[in-house]
């Protein structure tokens, strides 16, 4: 109680310095923000394009359908696979057509085969997966081809995976910097309190009674710095949206993360400036 | 009650503060430590409420060592001395009221206990018409004296000043010492270092003088014509390192 009412004290005695300082926390997270927003954006689009990974088998010309139906409740039933369509030869002619309009004349009735479209579930495209589903479909004798685009899929998680790994490479770096400015932040706080901080030393204060005030300002700093940054990300996606080009927000789980992270930075910030001037002095 | 043995203090850069440093301060003791600029005055008293470490020997004050203490044993020590500067080092935008009852505060003591012992701190050093004035409001006199009076409200078995008349005229020095004075004969030990050779002859307190950080001379082991050292001494700048911290 005594820390809560020492942090406002703080906030009340300096309050230009107390708004400066969510002021810069907010930017600082701003750019963490801007950043999350940029790699959210990514992932997305990879899980569009990952949505579109399939495999296709395609029959020969003399198949029973009954095997056929057969062979799809088979497949259906594979963990990995979320549904299994057929493709008749007549469907898969219009499509061609559909796809290619201008060499929609190339194509003949009967040229195409049918085939099995297999869609897989999420988490359950990655090559190995994708490659050992379709050989487990290769193994039905009246299969004459499998596709599934193996070199494709291959980019597609590499590049995937380099997302990942550059994604937490920039999203710590971000953190940090913010952590080093919001901590340089609640040092500005620190110093002007550097006197009544050595008498409370003096008196017989813990560092502990010292460091709680403080700890408290950091973490409604950064909650509230985390607040303001929300805003300017939202805003900036509102403008992205409106003329450049469409983009998804955080969602509830993600602003709520956000506004946690705030906090955690907030107090790891001032934890680094008050131990460090505690030990200074 | 306190005991230094075979006390050293070494800095990085300033080289040696006190070697072979060893004396003993009883209960209710008054005691000067006098001596030039640089001759170790303060940093004993920093050895004394543990702001500092020794670099070799051992400091004991009221059961706490100095080779073992723990920072919350160090607070609690603190809370059971009372500390004075010549700089007074009271918070400009309280109250001499506040700026006392700050010295309980940090130690979570109930608020009617808080106000009653503000209220007979103030009365002891003769500023209760002056309790809700500002620091920049008060004389240097009074100034020490709310200084003295936060030292004071934690009922300390020892009170370590450190220069506290030298930013004062001859007037409030002598009101202030008047008031050490008095506080050493309800019981609580004094430990006051200072330049002032004329206070410390005015009155027949233990005397020990520094020089280069050795004890030169220590009244309660040899007589007054054994002091080796001229007076007055030159008055200087403390080097960087022995300057206080706290």
């Amino acid at each position: 109680m005594r820390s809560v009412r020492e942090a406002l004290t703080a906030s009340r005695r300096a309050p230009l310095l107390s708004a400066l300082g969510i002021v810069t926390i907010a930017f600082s997270l701003f750019a963490f923000g801007l950043f999350g927003l940029v790699a959210i954006n990514i992932r997305r689009a990879l899980d569009q394009v990952e949505e579109r990974v399939e495999v296709r088998a395609f029959l020969g010309d003399s198949v029973e359908i009954e095997s056929v139906t057969a062979a799809m409740k088979d497949i259906g039933e594979f963990p990995e696979v979320s549904r299994v369509d057929y493709v008749t030869k007549e469907k898969a002619l219009e499509r061609a057509r559909k796809e290619m309009g201008e060499f929609a004349d190339v194509f003949e009735a009967g040229v195409l085969p049918a085939s099995i479209e297999v869609h897989l579930r999420p988490g359950m495209r990655s090559p190995t997966i994708v490659k050992s589903v379709a050989d487990r479909i290769k193994t039905y004798r009246f299969i004459d081809d499998v596709r599934y685009g193996e070199e494709w899929v291959e980019k597609l998680y590499r590049l995937r995976n380099i997302a990942s790994v550059a994604g937490i490479a920039l999203g710590v770096a971000f953190a940090a910097v913010a952590i080093i400015i919001i901590g340089a932040t609640i040092r500005m706080t620190v110093l002007a309190r550097a006197k009544e901080i050595s008498i409370m030393r003096l008196v017989g204060a813990t560092d502990m009674f010292i460091r709680l005030p403080f700890l408290l300002d950091g973490l409604v700093k950064g909650v509230l710095g985390g607040l303001l940054a929300l805003l300017f990300v939202w805003v900036a996606n509102r403008v992205i949206n409106e003329y450049f080009l469409e983009t998804i927000f955080f969602d509830r789980q993600l602003i709520f993360l956000g506004v946690v992270g705030g906090a955690v930075m907030g107090v790891l910030g001032s934890l680094f400036s008050v131990g460090r001037h505690l030990r200074r002095i | 009650m306190i005991r230094l043995t075979d006390v050293a203090k070494e800095y990085p850069r300033s080289g040696v503060a006190l070697a072979h440093i060893s004396f003993a301060v009883k209960k209710g003791e008054f005691v000067y430590l006098t001596g030039p600029s640089g001759s170790g005055k303060t940093t004993i008293l920093r050895l004394l409420y543990m702001d500092d470490k020794p670099t070799q020997g051992e400091v004991w004050v009221n059961g706490v060592s100095s080779k073992t203490a723990t920072g919350r044993e160090i607070s609690r020590l603190r809370r059971r001395l009372g500390i004075v500067f010549q700089d007074f080092r009271l918070l400009e935008d309280r109250t001499a009221e506040a700026n006392i009852r700050f010295a309980l505060e940090v130690t979570d003591a109930p608020k009617a206990t808080i106000r009653s012992k503000v209220a007979r701190v103030l009365t002891q050093v003769g500023l209760a018409s002056k309790a809700t004035s500002f620091p920049r409001e008060l004389s240097g006199g009074e100034q020490q004296r709310v200084a003295i009076a936060r030292a004071l409200i934690n009922d300390p078995f020892v009170l370590i000043a450190d220069e506290p008349t030298g930013n004062l005229d001859e007037r409030a020095t002598r009101g202030v010492f008047q008031l050490l004075r008095d506080i050493n004969s309800s019981g609580t030990a004094v430990i006051m270092a200072t330049h002032d050779l004329d206070l410390v002859r005015r009155s027949n307190y233990r005397t020990i003088e520094l020089n280069h950080g050795r004890v030169v001379f220590d009244s309660s082991e040899s007589p007054a014509s054994a002091r080796p050292f001229e007076e007055p001494y030159e008055v200087r700048e403390t080097p960087p390192d022995s300057t206080e911290r706290i």
